[in-house]
């Protein structure tokens, strides 16, 4: 070793014993070597600044647990996340809680493998639209796995994957966000046995216009108990999962292949599961290489329960609802706006399939037939809404892909 | 943070006897003095005969903070031109970046805080940018991978006092906003951005012509056939111009399709020709509270319903724009950005 290096090196080590714990852990994760567990001592960090690391591979980064580790960043005044990690490959997070982020909790980007066991992220004034977007946020990774997590009170989206691949998100619990769990121009994902109550919106698979991976498909939703999910939507104006009603279970917007299997989605007051083009969102579309419609979407053998009351008012949607049901409000709807490409030209679908339910338990469905009643469509007590099913009843062979191996 | 580094008096050496080092910062050296930029008193900042001022058409902002840069090529060595955007720079080029600010702003050549010089290292690995921190006597700067805080204040230019808790970027954030392709890449040193006039010691002169004639660079056309990009600052160019240049040096590094920000689809390269991609009527994607109240990133007309004006307006971490390196709100800035975005055509 050069002498040089020897004298950096004996500067760094000096700078660590003499440092508080965020500049000792920062520089933690820029030496980090292959291999390397970082730990989070327990008890609660206050921490100033993003934590970030870039361009490692094979890391663990664990603490003693949930709420023992924590780090705290309330009084953050730079940085627009608590923990950044970028570029990175086979990263492993466990164990650990970050509180208070001013924006993101935890962003993971461009990465290769990444896994989060055991992280919660949360802000402890409740749900609030000055809290961060997004709890744990992986983007344009590969290999995502988030197992047994917690994420409350995102003023977006508490788990949120987006413009990713090869995704698993389980036994995890999203509350008090505007969206639980929301898988957004992703591809192969599967989102089972998690627990999404009390959101405004417990999951949600997003495909969006304007990005890099766009038309998200692929995504399995199953074995989740979605309850009560009947927060008011506090996410701030201008984004999208702002125009998700109230009272939302799942909601499938502008996706293809997704398959919907043996949840129990309890008490939402206005959306039980919807389907929805993106033309929903009444904004225009530029990107002509983005599809905005849903198609082969696989509704099964769920369980469906709804106590009679009003959907949420505040939404267009919630109040059509109200006009034309009353307080008995459907559980599956349907927008009836359907992929031009599986259209011949009389109208029918003929090349795939757009909606296939079968087994739904407790469930009455809604078709908003948006393509026929598109002119009067805000006016409810003309338009011609449809709540037979028979059309749409089918069986399709499960969706299968390779497996992740996170 | 002082200290002195004998290896006689280091307990624990041991622990770091294995290369603990990232690539790339193998071959920093502990101190801005050991690299022979300047010569003493290291805090007048004068550089040593290979070393070579320069300046860019439209700086970043940074808090105010007035920047000295220079550049140093390995003996022998040159600088090719490829096109407007790219410079080839040979394996041993070291960009030096020195931050300071003059006590009294009215005042800009006394009694200088420098509190930060980066250095922009190429090496056989790639780049790397290293952050070195000045002692509270200017006699040196030392590395400080993890980056620094400290509370700085000044008289600006209307004779107020201004101060700010200056955040000196760390490792990590050096790259943040240095990424290109996934490859740290120097961000302001590019053809169209150089090509303007610098005020050397033996006068002024194009910054392309001076390095043709001190042998520094190869295959450059003549700076008429190299493009510019417009100082932000002066009005006498059209206000198109001066806008998209702010953008292109404040916010292109990370918002174009291959940069950290391609997730928001928002790119504001020079070139960028695509209405919706610069932001116009484009709605966000994943700016959560960033976005503020408002729809668009850009509504022409109306810079008040704009999320840029927003974002660029607040201090909060959460929301404001660039998310590194400012503390302060730009002003100035703001105020081109509003002027532009009152005369975008509505249509």
């Amino acid at each position: 070793m050069a002498p040089s290096l020897k004298i950096l090196l004996l500067c760094v080590l000096l700078q660590l014993l003499n440092a508080g714990f965020e500049k000792e852990f920062q520089t933690k994760l820029i030496l980090a070597k292959e291999g390397d567990t970082l730990t989070i001592p327990a008890g609660t960090h206050s921490i100033l600044g993003t934590l970030s690391m870039d361009r490692k591979a094979h890391i663990f980064i664990r603490g003693a647990g949930i709420d023992k580790s924590i780090l705290s960043f309330a009084n953050q005044d730079a940085g627009a996340e608590g923990l950044k990690i970028i570029n990175s490959e086979n990263i492993t997070l466990a164990d650990f809680t970050i509180k208070d982020s001013k924006g993101d909790a935890i962003k993971i980007q461009e990465t290769k493998g990444i896994t989060l066991h055991s992280v919660k992220t949360s802000w402890s004034r409740g749900p609030h639209p000055e809290n961060g977007s997004y709890g744990i946020y992986p983007v344009q990774c590969s290999n995502v796995l988030i197992d047994s997590c917690i994420a409350i009170g995102a003023s977006d989206a508490g788990i949120y994957v987006g413009q990713s691949s090869d995704i698993i998100v389980k036994h995890s619990e999203a509350l008090l966000n505007v969206a639980g769990i929301e898988i957004e121009n992703s591809i192969y994902a599967e989102v089972f046995n998690n627990h999404a109550h009390g959101n405004t919106g417990g999951i949600l698979i997003f495909d969006l216009p304007d990005l890099i991976l766009k038309n998200g498909q692929d995504i399995r939703v199953y074995d989740n108990l979605v309850e009560n999910n009947n927060l008011f939507n506090f996410a701030p104006p201008g984004n999208i999962v702002g125009t998700v009603p109230a009272g939302t279970g799942i909601l499938v917007m502008g996706t293809r292949n997704v398959e919907i299997f043996n949840n129990r989605i309890l008490n939402h007051k206005t959306v039980g599961t919807g389907i929805v083009s993106y033309h929903i969102t009444g904004l225009d579309i530029t990107d002509s290489l983005y599809n905005p419609y849903t198609s082969n979407i696989y509704i099964h053998d769920n369980y469906y329960e709804r106590q009679k009351g009003f959907p949420s008012l505040k939404h267009e949607l919630g109040r059509l609802f109200f006009f034309r049901f009353g307080r008995d409000i459907p559980d599956i709807i349907y927008d009836g706006n359907p992929d031009p490409q599986i259209l011949s030209d009389d109208g029918n679908i003929k090349n795939g399939i757009d909606l296939c339910m079968q087994d739904n338990h407790g469930a009455d469905f809604l078709n908003l037939d948006i393509k026929n009643n598109f002119t009067h469509w805000y006016t409810p007590l003309i338009a011609r809404f449809s709540t037979e099913k028979s059309k749409f009843v089918c069986e399709v062979s499960s969706l299968t892909f390779p497996s992740p191996s996170p | 943070m002082k200290f002195k580094c004998r290896i006689s008096t280091l307990p624990g050496m041991f622990l770091f006897t294995s290369a603990v080092f990232a690539s790339g910062l193998d071959s920093a050296l502990p101190r801005l003095s050991d690299y022979s930029f300047f010569n003493r008193p290291l805090k007048e900042l004068s550089p040593t005969p290979a070393v070579i001022p320069y300046k860019l058409a439209t700086p970043l902002f940074t808090d105010y903070a007035f920047k000295l840069r220079f550049l140093v090529l390995p003996e022998g060595e040159k600088i090719t031109f490829l096109h407007d955007e790219k410079f080839a720079f040979p394996v041993g080029t070291i960009f030096i970046k020195n931050f300071y600010y003059p006590a009294d702003f009215r005042y800009p050549h006394k009694d200088w805080n420098i509190i930060e010089t980066r250095l922009l290292i190429h090496s056989t690995d790639g780049w790397t940018g290293l952050p070195y921190i000045w002692n509270k006597e200017q006699t040196d700067a030392t590395l400080e991978i993890a980056g620094g805080r400290q509370h700085i204040s000044w008289i600006n230019e209307n004779g107020k006092r201004e101060s700010i808790h200056y955040q000196v970027p760390n490792f990590n954030d050096c790259k943040s906003c240095h990424v290109y392709e996934g490859v740290i890449q120097p961000i302001g040193p590019k053809p169209r951005l150089l090509n303007c006039d610098y005020a050397y010691e033996s006068g002024e002169m194009n910054q392309l012509l001076k390095w043709k004639e001190l042998h520094l660079l190869m295959d450059i056309p003549t700076p008429t056939q190299v493009s510019t990009t417009a100082d932000w600052s002066n009005t006498k160019e059209p206000i198109d111009k001066r806008a998209r240049a702010y953008l292109d040096v404040n916010c292109a590094h990370c918002h174009n399709p291959k940069g950290p920000a391609n997730t928001s689809g928002l790119f504001l390269e020079y070139t960028q020709s695509n209405p919706r991609q610069i932001g116009i009527y484009k709605p966000p994607v994943a700016a959560g509270r960033g976005s503020g109240p408002h729809q668009f990133n850009i509504v022409p007309g109306e810079p008040d319903a704009s999320i840029f004006i927003y974002r660029m307006e607040s201090n909060d971490p959460g929301i404001m724009m660039p998310e590194l390196g400012r503390k302060m709100v730009h002003r100035e800035g703001v105020e081109l950005i509003r002027e532009w975005i009152t005369a975008l055509p509505k249509d």
